[in-house]
């Protein structure tokens, strides 16, 4: 049994613990209020894999910037946006991230290092890359990790992408989630190589498998490739392996993956396996660990509040910031 | 804005001056596009930059036209103007995600919280036999897709001027150049300037047919314009200039002088911006037209390779002047040939 050598490091590992319990449980409250109705669209729950977008963020500086997907609440609570606009954003709200103009999908926050949620798979794929350009045009040390699934892997773009990236050494850390399926079309049925990470061999740069149910390896093996983008030696490519035990979307009914596969994973989860290697070598109290997951039920529960006093956005507003402010946006004249 | 430092210029070299102009002024403006930097771009529209600005921002990148356009996105996202270069402007089917889902509606999801200030130029380079994949005129399709600011400059002063605007915008822009006219001389002042974007120029006033027309249509149009003024008609040639945002005032108050309207685009018929121009002076002007508005367009066809029948596809002057005598409701007996 290793004590953390620090109570700074206690409280660390205590901080991945809440940001995973956040996220399932703010997954789990979305899903319960697309079923109330008030989410429109559909939510892309994030459950089974809250250990890689904590591990991976953990590994960022507050300079560092992700881009995510469809698929993003995860990424947005490991990278430290707030809960409560986060969950006004995708009821819809006036004061969420997004003025409710972009939802679930496409929260936004540049400010606190999440360039936006992208619900084409691949698609922010480039744009980490010219973003990793930007800052160090600007003197800027910030690296940029873009999040991404296995389905995504097989879109054009990140191949050119990644290829770019290599080209440039751009500081960026590509992060696959392989998560097994794309809807319904497992990974085997898209592929013939068994990691996606191997992947990288083609464009010259290191690739990393890695179980993505470990947050502390997903946090050390990205710690290794930002180091190795910051220090301007290109990219890497991180393939973390997990599993998303929800269905595709809470709007998608129907789920063709076999219940013991879903079993099987379930028994890996991911917060279990870090609240059990917590009480175990680090000795953490049962109590305290009840405590963290009580935690994030308030604070999500603070959300839902927060969120559902929010303003609706006006109707005229609909018309509103189609484009930035410029000497051609007069009143009526805007084509 | 002549004056006795106006030189010469072809389009070319006025697009270059921009670019060196800004980025002297600004250094978070790159560029970045294929055979750009050692080479010059195909067109020597980048021609010298790599030595005055070196690699870091002038940057020849692989054939990944998406990714070019994805990086520039995101490079804006942090506060660069990117300035991207597609080499033939029918590769925007490449991009079109990065351009339309990206580009133009990042700001718009963000709530209006971020601005994506990034160009993209392409050289739409229809007339000349490059054949179908080669020559499309795609404006149409961004101007139909929310968020983007579409812009096709007719002469070196207007290219010059509005791709420094474009750059200094904080709106996404995809500016189009013909060309054809890479190579045709116009005058430009040496000193600093810009041109509005949004704002239509009358390239020649008339009193009796508005020609609304971009690009290398203002050419046609001119020249039709020169015949039909031997004959005691005067036809205006507006320029828009910018499709999106369109100056309605100028051209509709142009269609209210001369009460006839005839739109000239090199794109094709169906859903072609020329369409959109008609209906624009329908929706403000429909009273003030005397007669029904006329499209000269290109046709319905993928560009044909042969001369005899890209020259059959594209519209040619004597389009225009079929085009004008049908909106003055002119019956014209041709002659025989002999």
């Amino acid at each position: 049994m290793a004590a953390p050598a620090t109570w700074a490091d206690a409280q660390a590992l205590e901080e991945l613990l809440l940001r995973m319990w956040q996220i399932r449980a703010f997954e789990i409250r979305a899903m319960e209020l697309f079923e109330e109705k008030l989410i429109r669209g559909s939510v892309h729950p994030y459950v089974g894999m809250e250990a890689i977008a904590v591990g991976a963020c953990a590994a960022l500086g507050p300079d560092d910037f992700i881009t995510s997907t469809h698929r993003g609440h995860g990424h947005c609570i490991a990278k430290g946006l707030d809960l409560k606009l986060m969950m006004a954003e995708i009821i819809g709200r006036e004061d969420g991230y997004c003025r409710g103009r972009g939802g679930s999908m496409h929260i936004t926050a540049i400010d606190k290092g999440m360039l936006g949620a992208d619900a084409i798979v691949a698609g922010s794929s480039a744009i980490a890359v010219g973003a990793a350009h930007g800052l160090r045009l600007q003197g800027r040390d910030g690296v940029v990790l873009c999040f991404f699934g296995d389905g995504a892997a097989n879109q054009g773009i990140l191949h050119e992408a990644c290829n770019l990236a290599a080209v440039l050494s751009a500081r960026t850390v590509f992060v696959c989630e392989n998560n097994e399926w794309a809807i319904s079309t497992p990974a085997a049925a898209s592929t013939r190589i068994a990691n996606i990470g191997d992947r990288a061999a083609g464009y010259g740069f290191p690739g990393v498998v890695t179980d993505g149910n470990d947050v502390l390896g997903v946090r050390g093996v990205t710690a290794e490739a930002v180091a190795r983008a910051r220090a301007g030696e290109g990219p890497t490519l991180i393939e973390a392996k997990s599993y998303r035990v929800t269905p595709h979307s809470a709007a998608t009914k129907t789920d063709l993956r076999p219940p013991d596969e879903l079993d099987a994973w379930r028994a890996r989860d991911p917060i279990l396996r870090f609240s059990r290697h917590l009480a175990e070598e680090h000795a953490v109290e049962p109590a305290r660990l009840e405590q963290i997951e009580d935690q994030a039920r308030r604070d999500v529960e603070e959300a839902v509040e927060f969120a559902l006093a929010s303003p609706r956005p006006e109707p005229e507003a609909a018309l509103e910031d189609v484009f930035a402010p410029a000497d051609w946006l007069t009143p009526g004249r805007l084509a | 804005m002549t004056d006795a430092n106006t030189r010469e210029l072809n389009m070319s070299e006025a697009l270059n001056e921009a670019l060196h102009e800004e980025m002297e002024r600004d250094p978070g403006v790159f560029v970045i596009g294929e055979d750009i930097a050692q080479m010059g771009g195909l067109f020597q529209v980048t021609t010298g930059l790599l030595d005055r600005f070196g690699p870091q921002r002038v940057i020849d990148a692989p054939i990944s036209e998406a990714a070019q356009a994805g990086a520039g996105v995101g490079a804006a996202l942090v506060g660069c103007r990117p300035v991207v270069e597609l080499q033939i402007a029918d590769f925007v089917s490449l991009v079109m995600d990065q351009v339309v889902n990206h580009a133009g509606k990042w700001r718009y999801m963000s709530g209006g919280r971020v601005t994506v200030p990034f160009v993209l130029r392409g050289a739409v380079s229809s007339g000349i036999g490059m054949a179908a994949q080669h020559s499309q005129t795609l404006e149409s399709w961004f101007v139909h897709a929310p968020g983007l600011v579409v812009i096709m400059p007719s002469t070196p002063y207007d290219a010059k001027g509005l791709l420094k605007s474009a750059i200094r915008d904080d709106n996404p822009v995809v500016f189009l150049e013909k060309r054809l006219l890479y190579s045709r001389p116009g005058p430009v002042p040496a000193g600093e300037y810009t041109i509005p974007i949004g704002v239509a120029d009358v390239k020649r006033e008339g009193t009796d047919v508005t020609v609304a027309t971009y690009a290398a249509g203002v050419h046609l149009a001119l020249q039709a314009a020169r015949q039909f003024a031997r004959e005691g008609i005067e036809l205006e040639v507006v320029d828009l200039r910018t499709l999106k945002p369109l100056d309605t005032e100028t051209l509709v108050a142009s269609v209210r002088k001369t009460g006839r309207l005839v739109v000239v685009s090199e794109a094709s018929r169906a859903g072609g911006f020329a369409s959109e121009v008609v209906a624009r002076v329908s929706d403000e002007a429909f009273a003030a037209l005397q007669s029904p508005p006329v499209r000269v367009t290109a046709e319905d066809v993928p560009m044909p390779y042969s001369a005899p029948l890209e020259r059959a596809v594209l519209p040619q002057v004597e389009d225009v002047v079929a085009g004008v005598n049908a909106a003055l409701e002119r019956v014209v007996i041709e002659e025989a040939p002999a």
